[in-house]
């Protein structure tokens, strides 16, 4: 199938503009006959779903934490990126661009990234409007901070809970819609699946979590807004419910999934400690401003204290490697280059899995107020889990999964193949390429939510008869059928293994397989293992309790179903791709000195999976990148 | 790392019905492992047994979405200070402790399920008033409002909140009001929030009262168990802005109230 | 008017609204108590001067200023009592379902137990009317009670409170009242500043001092008067 990305015609800087102009505009009166359904109230979620409402539309919003406050962009902690140029420090809607592109290693659709350059400025003034407390000089002007991968201060935060504040923002712009009766919230409610009609998107199937009760909804158009698929590894820094079922079901249902091996890997993160391990915990790369990257020269010191480690024989790895960019390298590179260091026997803590995040010089340059002004609350979180103070000894780090790239393939407009299907946020693929810059997935958020997608939604909706489709159509009693019999089957099952117990087994296997680095080998293994770990889930799972009540379990077998299923794709798209480019590292392809190696001539491409019934047999579609703006070169940090 | 061995009571109930104490022995609990890493161990076992295991509530595992809730040894998210249930660790406790473990209890957040409750009259609360009304669009430039430091900074203060329920749960007497007035008080404090100010205190304040919490007595273990340390000082301005906004509403031009609400 | 009124009662219907009354009430009581401790205390400056005092309040304003004042004490205690009574049965009902384990971790017993020290201040009050005020149960009003003082005929103080205080079960309830006031106060006092939305981080620790202070004062003050009469038998 050919994939039509709709890029507007015309000038990189012109194209958004020029696409507003031409953008279908529906009569208000029209607008509320339209119902929107909008799953997921993230960042994403929660700003289109109040942004629709305010423009006229019926929104219907579900989520399955207890309240859209506390969807998974609670937890993002940095900061939010926009070329305000308040530092005047030669920051541009065109040098944000420029490193969005470069920085996910030329793997993105450049209209899409330009796009997010430009509304990121709208985003900063939207959220100041609505009370979002970023952090101020003493002038009363917005601070600002520097982040991984770039070489400008572009990054506005809230002390280290930049998400939580946006998200407390775009959930308050919710709040003021549901107040004022245009959305309707269903929090506790998971989507189980996406109901097609005569090809179009028109409904989901959605359980609810406290009475278990399935139901549909019927709708003009649906958005999914539902996050990322890092807990396909289990160990991530995603929060527990992080899911893949939204997404992988529409994908069942002809939605194209884009690029899902390109998943990141965050430098930042506290090490694995035992088996028990439920997740894994990031800290704000902004540690990275003051905080120095090291391990022990020779092997043998590794179980020395670290202070007994003179400086002579410590070796600064980012410094060493990437002399202009140092600790501030991206976010792969450094993962890498701490894994490297690890694999080469240098690695420090249990098990040989981590390396220094030495503050001790920043502490004596600046003193340990100002440190702890920074970073108080990161060290307080470091200390409480490990039990070690970062004020007194250097901090144990390994890199961590930490966000998806690929996701459903959408157009311009943000819309998948599926007529009707629109996907926002992390859930899609369109604007991170291979690899994403700190503090660009809060404004890839909030810009799909609050300034794409009211916008461009109308280009699909014009051509609908509003609510031409209801929940009494008989797809939609299928597809009712067809959740209800899969979690049946799941508590009838009663197998010997728990839920939780499948997901840590493939976890582990993916992260070994398709994790930091990857290889034919390795893939090959997986994509053998994968059905078969599945198999057994079918028939040795067990799963107590009823399906008519609050059955925590049972949510967890449905999504663990969908991980297993999933898994194989993002293998088969990691050996699919055989070239090595941002969070996708192959190590069949690696320049000598290690760094990844692209191949343009035959990668340059997104890989859109098409579903055919048979999971190890998809289709690849293929969107050719083209590079108008910035030339394809070799990314480099040194 | 060495192994703990301990005694819970865990509270068991499913919604509507009465619930009560069910013992559970914990051995060979790691103490490297967090409170919920505890549970999910407790948990594969109650699996491996064939029974029920213990519903509660989390998300992000790292202290800030605000879903684990738990009432540990009588108090809301455990012993350690400005930490969540899902940040506290077992290294906190000693081989052969007996902890309890119980809902956040009050009228206003019914059991769902074992510890599992329904917090969602914090929503509506939020819905009466918690939001500046300002379209999407094109507001001024950030930069165009400057916003002292102090204030800023206060701001973050109670914007630190994250809506657990702890101060509901601690407080004898159920009462919201640390939740309620950092809420207010964020935008009460921002010179963007100024203008909505009345309405948004008596909006939120009333939507409290109709929830069915507490009023405060002023004794601020609200405080004590907050995971954010929120101060009550915040409660003393929620006192002062309702005070201000009711004399304005009975001897001034009155404003309406914030509408919906439930 | 009836706008006015509508805020009012929406006012009183509110927790806030409720707590500031209690607040507002409580320091009218706080100064009264303090006022009749030092009337009390001039006991001890002897019997003239406190019948002395005894006759200025009862002829204030032409005897209609020690009427304004029971009123407004009347009514201030019972604003008082009605919004407590309320508070605190709403604070009850908002935790059906008790803990099985609930520990406070920095609130003080007496801010536990304001209702029952509260409570019983109000039986010690209408005690106190009964005995001092209506007199009834004793001879306080007989002629045996009056006195020349400066040529005029007035109410023994003195001797009343003497009598009164000789009898050891009125100076027990009397002592018991005052300990249960004294508690509520050290958490009252303080309390009330919050309530009123005057307190900050600098002042509330001076708040709470100048509340122990003062419950302090007014248990040592008023116990002296009865365990110097009633032990030491000052006056007799
Ligand atoms: C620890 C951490 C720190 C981060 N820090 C930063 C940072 O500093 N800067 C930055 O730019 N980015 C950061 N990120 C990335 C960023 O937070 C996320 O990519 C972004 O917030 C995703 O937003 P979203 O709206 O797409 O999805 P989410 O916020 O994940 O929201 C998903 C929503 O979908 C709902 N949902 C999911 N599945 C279903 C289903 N089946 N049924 C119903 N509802 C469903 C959920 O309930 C939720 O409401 C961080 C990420 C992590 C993990
Ligand atoms: C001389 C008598 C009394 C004095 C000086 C007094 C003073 C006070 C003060 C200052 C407060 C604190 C108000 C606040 O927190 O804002 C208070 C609270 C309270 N009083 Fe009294 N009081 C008296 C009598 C009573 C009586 C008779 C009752 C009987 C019911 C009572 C019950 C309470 C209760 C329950 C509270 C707690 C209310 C709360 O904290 O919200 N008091 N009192
Ligand atoms: S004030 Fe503190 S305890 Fe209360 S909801 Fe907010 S964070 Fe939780
Ligand atoms: S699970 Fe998110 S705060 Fe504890």
């Amino acid at each position: 199938m050919p994939l039509d990305s709709h890029i507007p015609s015309g000038p990189m800087a012109m194209k958004w503009s020029k696409h507003k102009q031409d953008s279908k505009l529906i009569n208000p009166k029209n607008k509320r006959k339209f119902t929107i359904l909008v799953v997921g109230s993230g960042l994403a979620g929660s700003s289109a779903a109040a942004t629709l409402s305010e423009l006229g539309y019926k929104v219907k919003c579900f989520c399955f934490q207890d309240s859209p406050r506390r969807a998974h962009s609670i937890a993002a902690q940095g900061g939010i990126n926009a070329a305000k140029n308040y530092q005047n420090d030669g920051d541009s809607v065109h040098r944000l661009f420029y490193d969005t592109v470069k920085g996910g290693d030329f793997r993105a659709r450049e209209a899409n990234v330009h796009r997010l350059a430009e509304v990121s400025v709208n985003i900063i003034d939207q959220c100041v409007a609505q009370g979002v407390p970023f952090a101020r000089e003493y002038g009363g002007m917005l601070a600002n901070r520097s982040f991984g991968g770039a070489q400008v201060s572009r990054t506005f935060y809230a002390r280290g809970q930049t998400g939580q504040q946006l998200l407390l923002g775009a959930y308050s712009a919710l709040n003021k819609e549901i107040a004022a009766g245009g959305v309707q919230m269903y929090p506790r409610t998971e989507m189980l699946d996406v109901v097609t009609v005569d090809g179009h998107a028109k409904g989901i199937i959605t359980r609810n979590l406290v009475t278990g009760k399935i139901e549909a909804h019927a709708g003009d158009a649906v958005l999914l807004c539902t996050g990322g698929y890092g807990n396909v590894f289990y160990l991530s820094t995603n929060a527990m419910g992080c899911n893949v079922t939204a997404t992988w079901r529409a994908h069942k249902k002809g939605a194209f999934f884009a690029n899902p091996c390109y998943t990141q890997i965050h430098p930042t993160c506290i090490p694995v400690s035992g088996d028990y391990q439920s997740k894994l915990t990031l800290m704000s790369e902004s540690l990275r401003n003051d905080g120095r990257v090291w391990v022990p020269k020779k092997k043998e010191d590794i179980g020395k204290p670290p202070g007994q480690i003179p400086e002579a024989d410590r070796d600064y790895i980012l410094e060493r490697k990437y002399p202009s960019f140092g600790n501030l390298a991206p976010r792969d590179i450094s993962s890498r280059a701490a894994k490297e260091a690890c694999d080469d026997g240098r690695g420090v803590g249990p098990g040989g899995r981590g390396v220094y995040l030495d503050f001790a010089e920043a502490i004596q340059q600046f003193g340990a107020k100002t440190i702890a002004e920074r970073y108080g609350n990161l060290f307080d979180m470091y200390e409480r889990i490990t039990g070690e103070s970062a004020y007194k000894q250097p901090m144990r780090i390994y890199p961590a999964v930490h966000y998806t790239m690929g996701g459903l393939w959408v157009d311009y407009n943000l819309m998948s193949n599926l007529p009707g299907l629109h996907v926002l946020g992390e859930a899609n693929f369109s604007d991170h390429g291979a690899n994403r810059l700190g503090a660009s997935a809060l404004m890839q958020g909030l810009a799909d939510g609050y300034f794409v997608i009211p916008t461009t939604i109308a280009n699909y909706l014009v051509h609908q008869k509003p609510g031409s489709v209801t929940a009494e159509h008989p797809e939609f009693k299928k597809a009712l059928e067809v959740c209800t019999a899969q979690t049946k089957g799941f508590l009838a099952c009663k197998g010997k293994r728990s839920v939780d117990s499948f997901h840590r087994e493939l976890g582990l296997l993916v992260w070994d397989k398709c994790g930091m680095a990857r290889d034919r080998a390795g893939l090959t293994e997986a994509l053998k293992r994968i059905p078969e770990l599945r198999e057994e889930f079918k028939t040795n799972v067990i799963v107590p309790g009823s399906g008519d009540a609050c059955n925590p379990e049972l949510e967890k077998a449905g999504r663990v179903a969908d991980f297993m299923e999933f898994a194989e794709l993002l293998c088969l798209d990691a050996l699919n791709r055989e070239e090595s480019c941002g969070g996708h590292f192959r190590t069949e392809h690696q320049y000598p000195d290690g760094e990844a190696k692209r191949d343009d001539e035959n990668f340059c491409y997104a890989a859109a999976w098409e579903y055919t019934g048979d999971l190890g047999k998809p289709t690849l579609n293929k969107e050719p990148l083209s590079f108008e703006e910035v030339h394809l070169a070799v990314r480099s940090y040194k | 790392m060495s192994q703990l061995n301990l005694h819970l009571k865990v509270w068991r109930q499913n919604a509507g019905q009465p619930g009560h104490f069910q013992d559970i022995e914990a051995p060979d609990i790691p103490d490297h492992a967090s409170f919920l890493e505890m549970m999910d161990i407790v948990n594969e076992r109650l699996i491996a047994k064939g029974q029920d295991p213990v519903a509660f509530d989390h998300d992000c595992r790292e202290g800030i979405c605000g879903m684990c809730s738990m009432q540990i040894n009588g108090v809301p998210h455990g012993p350690e200070k400005a930490t969540t249930t899902c940040q506290l660790h077992m290294r906190k406790f000693r081989t052969g402790d007996t902890i309890w473990i119980e809902p956040f209890r009050a009228k206003a957040f019914p059991v769902i399920k074992d510890l599992v409750v329904d917090r969602s009259a914090f929503d509506r609360i939020q819905r009466a008033g918690g939001f500046i009304t300002v379209r999407t669009g094109s507001p001024q430039d950030a930069n165009a409002l400057p916003i002292g430091k102090e204030v800023a900074d206060a701001a973050m203060d109670a914007a630190a909140c994250i809506g657990c329920g702890a101060c509901v749960a601690a407080c004898k007497n159920a009462s919201a009001m640390l939740f309620v007035s950092a809420k207010a008080g964020q935008l009460n404090t921002l010179p963007q929030g100024k203008p909505e100010k009345d309405r948004r205190t008596l909006g939120m304040v009333r939507q409290m009262d109709k929830e069915g919490f507490g009023n405060c007595t002023n004794q601020y273990e609200c405080e004590a168990a907050c995971p954010k340390e929120i101060s009550v000082r915040w409660i003393t301005k929620l006192n002062r802005d309702y005070a201000v906004a009711i004399v304005k509403e009975a001897l001034g031009n009155s404003p309406k109230v914030a509408g919906g609400g439930d | 008017m009836s706008a006015v009124f509508d805020s009012f009662s929406r006012f009183y219907a509110s927790s806030i609204g409720k707590k500031i009354l209690v607040a507002l009430t409580g320091l009218i009581l706080i100064g009264f108590v303090f006022g009749h401790l030092v009337g009390n205390l001039l006991i001890f400056a002897g019997q003239d001067a406190i019948n002395e005092y005894g006759h200025l309040l009862q002829t204030a304003l032409h005897g209609s200023g020690v009427w304004i004042a029971r009123v407004g004490l009347l009514l201030a205690v019972l604003v008082h009592i009605v919004a407590t009574v309320s508070l605190t049965k709403q604070n009850n009902a908002a935790r059906p379902d008790k803990y099985g384990q609930h520990k406070a971790q920095v609130s003080s017993k007496s801010s536990h137990t304001m209702i029952w020290s509260g409570l019983t201040i109000l039986a010690f009050i209408i005690y106190h009317l009964l005995h001092y005020t209506v007199r009834i149960g004793n001879d306080f009003d007989k002629d045996a009670y009056k006195i020349d003082l400066h040529g005029e005929k007035v109410h023994n103080v003195y001797k009343m409170v003497v009598d009164g205080f000789s009898w050891a079960p009125a100076s027990i309830f009397y002592l018991i009242a005052m300990a249960l006031l004294c508690s509520h106060l050290s958490h009252g006092f303080s309390s009330l500043f919050q309530t009123l939305g005057i307190s900050t981080d600098k002042s509330e620790p001076l708040f709470k001092k100048a509340g122990y202070a003062f419950a302090g004062l007014i248990f040592v003050g008023n116990a002296a008067i009865v365990l110097s009469i009633w032990l030491l038998g000052y006056g007799r």
